[in-house]
């Protein structure tokens, strides 16, 4: 049974990874083509990235938009989350689903209706818009990662902290706050995350100077699929398990 | 020392319909040890909440000091509450828990270093200073909560069940080191407790709650041995209550006619007149078994239908014309077989009639 248990789940965890176990070792062919055989290992793709303006333009645009979407992303779902806990709210699951919205409409829908709300704001095009755009859809997670921080949160120690003088601000600051790091963390990596993968509503709110890297991988891949592709998508999945990894060290060392 | 520090005045907390305390009056003079008891939902925890600013008050007033608080925010009422949970602060050491309250009253750091040293060996805990609360016994913690309470010199100390979580030895000796510093410190403590025990052992008054008034204030022996009505006598300790009329009054003590026709004398509430229905409330430690009926005192006959053993006590139970009468006697009196005929007895001083 024991046994059974462990191939099932090894099972599992290779379907999960497979894809990725196919496309990660093309980034170091030395072919022009996205195929195997691989013909000899090399470095050139990820020369190509940062030589080819293109590509370091859109890592550029990616990580300046997956930046500013996170602490968008993070200090608006937060405040969301506080907001939602608080006891005198009425309609609370209603407004949470509101929130969460964004999850479950279709990219494509939303795309649409921002985009023409952009062009009408005049802001579409920019990286503002890429920005807005993104941090709707990245906040859900935020709200849904923090909410679950501060449900764990028992409110009679914040009680405790104001009786012992803490005014409200200092309650939240010394005791809500740190408590509920590693809900805000994590909804912050999930942000990042989110942005750096968001392909959807970046074709119809970006402009060609806010072409970030899913979306410049998307468009090559529909032009001459270049190895640089799986350059790209290396460096996406390194930076993603770093963060991941961070984000475990910094809970295990909170005990 | 002043006679009213704290008082309630027609206090009333109202959640949207339900009515949870209504028109409560207590006053609370400085230096004095009040317990709030009560079964759960009676309006004693409620009472504390408002007190300490976490609950508005619907309607009446709270006064400490002189100076009505009802609208004071809960961080500037400088009173220490301890939780039944401890609520310590999970990402703080120890040290850093008790010093909070300093911190947040901006003293001087080599001041606040010494008064959570002070703070913490008061309580014995000042080797365990860098420790995380996560990392300490529910005893433990619960003995910081009572550090961080009380180093910043409240003007008053708040209990919600403070020992509730801890098991019946610990709870024991905590109930003597809480009762050690209300003395030594000249503190003054509200404590809610469901425990009547703990009230017994610990209070210089107990606040009897019940549906969101107050049913009686009194010391507790007052409170045990001449309870103001009948919820009083059966939620505080065992008693046995005998129905019958009052048939004649002299002085403190009463004559209660029961319906068998058995006429006892008893002391009881002032007020009763002869005529009124009365209801006799008879401890069972005060009452003595006899082979024979002995003279000056109330006796009742009956048979002995069960013994239970209690260790330092017997439970002994006895069928009576009157119903049925538990007595608890002491392990050094005479045993009595199932079925044996008895008389019971007890002195008028040891018998308290209420209104039934």
């Amino acid at each position: 049974m024991k046994y059974a248990k462990a191939i099932y789940a090894s099972l599992i965890v290779f379907f999960l990874i497979a894809p990725l176990l196919v496309i990660l070792p093309l980034a170091f062919t030395s072919s022009a083509f996205l195929t195997y055989p691989i013909p000899s290992f090399s470095t050139r793709w990820f020369e190509e990235l940062v030589v080819n303006s293109v590509w370091s333009r859109a890592i550029l645009n990616s990580l300046i938009i997956a930046t500013a979407t996170t602490a968008l992303a993070t200090v608006l779902g937060t405040l969301a989350a506080l907001g939602l806990r608080s006891q005198d709210l009425g309609m609370k699951s209603q407004i949470r689903t509101m929130f969460l919205l964004p999850m479950v409409v279709p990219a494509v829908v939303l795309g649409v209706g921002m985009q023409s709300l952009f062009v009408r704001l005049g802001i579409n095009s920019s990286y503002w818009s890429v920005i807005i755009a993104h941090t709707v859809v990245a906040m859900p997670f935020v709200v849904i990662s923090v909410s679950g921080a501060l449900t764990g949160i028992d409110r009679r120690v914040e009680r405790a902290a104001l009786s012992l003088g803490a005014p409200p601000w200092k309650v939240f600051s010394l005791v809500t706050l740190p408590l509920a790091m590693p809900g805000v963390l994590s909804g912050a990596a999930l942000a990042f995350a989110t942005s750096l993968d968001e392909v959807v509503l970046t074709l119809f709110v970006a402009g060609p100077n806010q072409r970030t890297l899913a979306r410049q991988m998307f468009s090559t891949l529909r032009e001459n699929i270049s190895p640089a592709i799986a350059a790209a998508a290396f460096i996406i999945i390194v930076g993603t398990v770093l963060i991941a990894l961070a984000l475990m060290l910094a809970r295990r060392r909170r005990g | 020392m002043s006679e009213n520090f704290i008082r309630f005045q027609k206090v009333t907390k109202d959640y949207g319909t339900v009515r949870v305390v209504e028109d409560l009056d207590l006053d609370i003079a400085r230096g004095e040890f009040v317990s709030l008891l009560g079964p759960s939902g009676s309006g004693k925890t409620t009472l504390l909440m408002m007190l300490a600013g976490f609950e508005s008050v619907s309607g009446g007033a709270i006064v400490l000091d002189g100076q009505k608080i009802n609208d004071l925010p809960t961080h500037k009422r400088d009173m220490g509450v301890v939780f039944q949970n401890y609520a310590l602060f999970p990402h703080m050491t120890v040290a850093k828990n008790v010093a909070f309250p300093l911190e947040m009253r901006g003293t001087a750091k080599a001041e606040v270093a010494s008064r959570v040293q002070k703070a913490l060996d008061m309580v014995q805990l000042g080797h365990l200073s860098d420790r995380l609360p996560g990392q300490l016994s529910g005893g433990q913690q619960q003995r910081v909560a009572l550090a961080r309470a009380l180093v910043f010199e409240p003007r008053v100390v708040l209990m919600d069940e403070p020992l509730g979580a801890l098991d019946k030895q610990l709870r024991e000796q905590m109930q003597l080191d809480i009762r050690d510093l209300h003395h030594r410190l000249g503190l003054t403590i509200i404590f809610v407790t469901h425990d009547q025990d703990e009230a017994l052992t610990m209070s210089d008054r107990i606040a009897v709650f019940n549906h969101g008034q107050i049913q009686q204030c009194a010391s507790p022996r007052e409170v045990y041995d001449h309870p103001s009505n009948r919820f009083v006598a059966e939620f505080i300790g065992e008693t046995n209550l005998l129905e019958g009329t009052v048939s004649a009054v002299s002085g403190e003590t009463l004559s209660l006619t029961l319906p068998g026709g058995t006429v006892f004398q008893s002391h009881g509430l002032a007020g009763f007149r002869p005529g009124d229905k009365g209801l006799l409330s008879l401890r069972p430690e005060r009452i003595d078994i006899y082979a024979t009926a002995p003279e000056g005192v109330n006796c009742l006959t009956g048979e002995v239908t069960d013994t239970v053993y209690q260790g330092d006590h017997l439970r002994i139970v006895i069928e009576t014309a009157a119903g049925r009468i538990i007595a608890r006697i002491n392990r050094k009196a005479a045993e009595w077989a199932n079925g044996a005929k008895v008389t019971l007895g007890f002195r008028a001083q040891d018998g308290w009639v209420i209104a039934p």
